[in-house]
């Protein structure tokens, strides 16, 4: 079985983001950029399948900017065999909605026939949660979202999922959409001679057109703004201190 | 306009609050018609007929919707959609599983999490764990949302909307429900509770978590954690507090252990009163707390307690 990665360039999860002045967007100039934290889980869970013999190849995708090749490489130092850049903007800023890169993964599962794409459950930058689900929509799988345990057997998938109430399995059929959560395992780091080994590991270069995907946005950002600071507080001295002040407050 | 609201249905009841804040939001956009779908479902849309608001009711029941599995809970969605400019719910993770679904089958984009409603086509939403707040214009026919119901007021009851009762759409059959592992509790709910109580990593053990849950006993609190809580083993997953884990705004939010790590305050800085009890006077969460004190939680907490 073949696994379909797909690997999103993001704004580090430590740096805090500036918004711009002119309040057309946040300022990514010159600010570290990282693999989403979710698909390194994701990264690491189809290694795992592949160590497990239930993956015999593991493909990574990343659409965006060129520079997103350096996400790429990276999961293939991680263990990743093959990836496949998608060209599809020139400025950092410029993000590609989910549905459009659902459109373009559904056409690249269409060339690849992975029995299995593991996605991050959400972008940090983003915060859409969308583009797994789309997917799966577009190609009329199954999907399992938020998985913090995953369980390959055959031509079924059992997921547990992290919900609002807690845990919730369910087992979904193969081929299947699994987006992972926090949760599913701890990502290993690239070791020095894997990052020189993927350097000469094979990366495809593609353009949104080549697979007639139509990127423009269906969101018009209108405007990004700072969200509402806070009134600065007080520290207090002791806990009687901090009663009498949450009474005064009416808190309690 | 004319809006499809998901209510939130968990084994046959209506989640009241969640469904309520969303028919705030929606109802600024047309007529809500709630659609509470579910292997049983009666009861909670005889429930959602109340909420203020509530021009008109849909119950389907059927065993392929139980359990809110996604496949055949989108498709009902879709077969409805023809009728509808909005399509909305709560932000649940039962929603933000479906939702995306239902928008890509219908060719729109999904707007996740809206903070805001600006007009009928145009929304706001917090990206980067909250860090910024984006106002999108949706140039799509059909809008499809999830509110995040922290920053709506529930909508009040007495109503009477008229309840239909319609049938599921086909069964895609592509998965099936396991089984649901949820804790009971007497607690209040985590997202509509007015008082929280969390814990993080500093509380240093599953055992000593007894005492951010005594803390919360006395305010009649709902526990929350961070998510470095929880991926200890101290705290069960759905406590986890933040950019990827539940969002609160309480009158009351008590930090305790917590070191304030933007993608946590992603989840509770909106709450009116913050309180952080936590021994590093340079811990971030200090610089969005009402009330700070700087010492051991071992001590502070148990006093606390006592003295409330
Ligand atoms: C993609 C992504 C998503 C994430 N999503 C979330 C999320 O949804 N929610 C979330 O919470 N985190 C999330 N995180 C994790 C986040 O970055 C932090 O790692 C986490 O919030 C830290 O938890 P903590 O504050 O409990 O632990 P720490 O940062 O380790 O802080 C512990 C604090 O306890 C204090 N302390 C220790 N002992 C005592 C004592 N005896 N008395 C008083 N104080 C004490 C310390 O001074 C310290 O400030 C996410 C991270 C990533 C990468
Ligand atoms: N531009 C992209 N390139 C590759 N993968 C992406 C991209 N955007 C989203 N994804 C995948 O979809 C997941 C969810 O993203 P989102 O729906 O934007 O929150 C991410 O964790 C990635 O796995």
């Amino acid at each position: 079985m073949k696994v379909l990665v797909p690997v999103k360039r993001v704004i580090d999860y430590n740096v805090k983001v500036r918004v711009k002045a002119d309040g057309s967007g946040v300022d990514l100039a010159n600010v570290k950029m990282s693999m989403n934290p979710f698909d390194e889980i994701a990264v690491e869970e189809a290694i795992r399948l592949k160590e497990a013999d239930k993956a015999d190849e593991v493909v990574v995708v990343s659409i965006g900017v060129k520079q997103a090749q350096e996400t790429l490489r990276t999961a293939l130092a991680m263990g990743a065999d093959r990836a496949i850049l998608v060209n599809a903007a020139d400025d950092v800023h410029t993000d590609i909605e989910p549905l459009a890169v659902a459109k373009i993964l559904k056409a690249i599962v269409d060339e690849e026939q992975p029995g299995l794409v593991l996605a991050g459950k959400q972008a940090i930058d983003n915060d859409m949660n969308a583009t797994g689900q789309m997917l799966s929509a577009l190609l009329g799988w199954s999907q399992g979202t938020f998985a913090s345990e995953l369980d390959i057997d055959g031509d079924k998938a059992v997921v547990t999922r992290e919900v609002d109430g807690g845990l919730q399995t369910i087992k979904v059929n193969m081929p299947a959409i699994v987006t992972v959560d926090l949760r599913l395992n701890e990502p290993r780091y690239a070791s020095l001679p894997n990052i020189m080994k993927a350097k000469k590991k094979p990366l495809d270069e593609k353009t949104a057109a080549d697979y007639g995907v139509d990127t423009s946005p269906r969101l018009e950002v209108v405007k990004t703004t700072e969200p509402a600071t806070r009134a600065p507080g007080i520290i207090v001295g002791s806990v009687d201190e901090l009663v009498s002040k949450l009474k005064e407050a009416g808190a309690v | 306009m004319a809006v499809l609201l998901l209510a939130e249905v968990n084994n046959g009841e209506l989640a009241l609050d969640a469904t309520a804040k969303a028919v705030t939001a929606a109802r600024a956009l047309g007529d809500v018609t709630v659609l509470a779908a579910g292997a049983s479902a009666a009861a909670a849309g005889e429930a959602a007929a109340k909420i203020d608001g509530v021009a008109k009711v849909l119950v389907a029941e059927d065993a392929s919707l139980g359990h809110r599995m996604a496949e055949p809970t989108a498709a009902l969605i879709v077969s409805l959609a023809g009728d509808y400019s909005h399509i909305v719910a709560p932000a649940t993770t039962d929603a933000k599983n479906v939702m995306p679904r239902v928008a890509a089958l219908l060719d729109v984009m999904v707007i996740s999490d809206a903070s805001g409603v600006v007009d009928a086509d145009t929304f706001e939403r917090p990206i980067y764990a909250g860090n910024a707040v984006q106002t999108v214009k949706s140039l799509d026919t059909t809008k499809v949302i999830t509110f995040r119901t922290s920053t709506f007021d529930a909508a009040g009851e007495g109503g009477s909307a008229a309840v239909e009762t319609i049938g599921a759409a086909d069964n895609p059959g592509l998965s099936e429900w396991v089984e649901d592992k949820v804790a009971a509790s007497d607690r209040p709910e985590l997202t509509s509770a007015g008082v929280v109580v969390s814990g993080g990593r500093g509380v240093g053990s599953e055992e000593d978590f007894a005492l951010i849950e005594k803390l919360a006993d006395k305010l009649g609190a709902a526990v929350g954690a961070s998510r470095a809580a929880v991926d200890s083993g101290y705290a069960p997953n759905d406590w986890q507090v933040g950019q990827t884990g539940k969002v609160v705004a309480p009158e009351l939010y008590v930090a305790v252990g917590i070191s304030g790590a933007i993608q946590h305050l992603a989840g509770m800085k909106d709450s009116k009163i913050i309180v952080a009890i936590n021994k590093d006077e340079e811990a971030p969460i200090f610089q969005v707390a009402d009330f700070g004190l700087v010492a051991d939680l071992f001590e502070a907490v148990p006093a606390l307690t006592d003295a409330l």
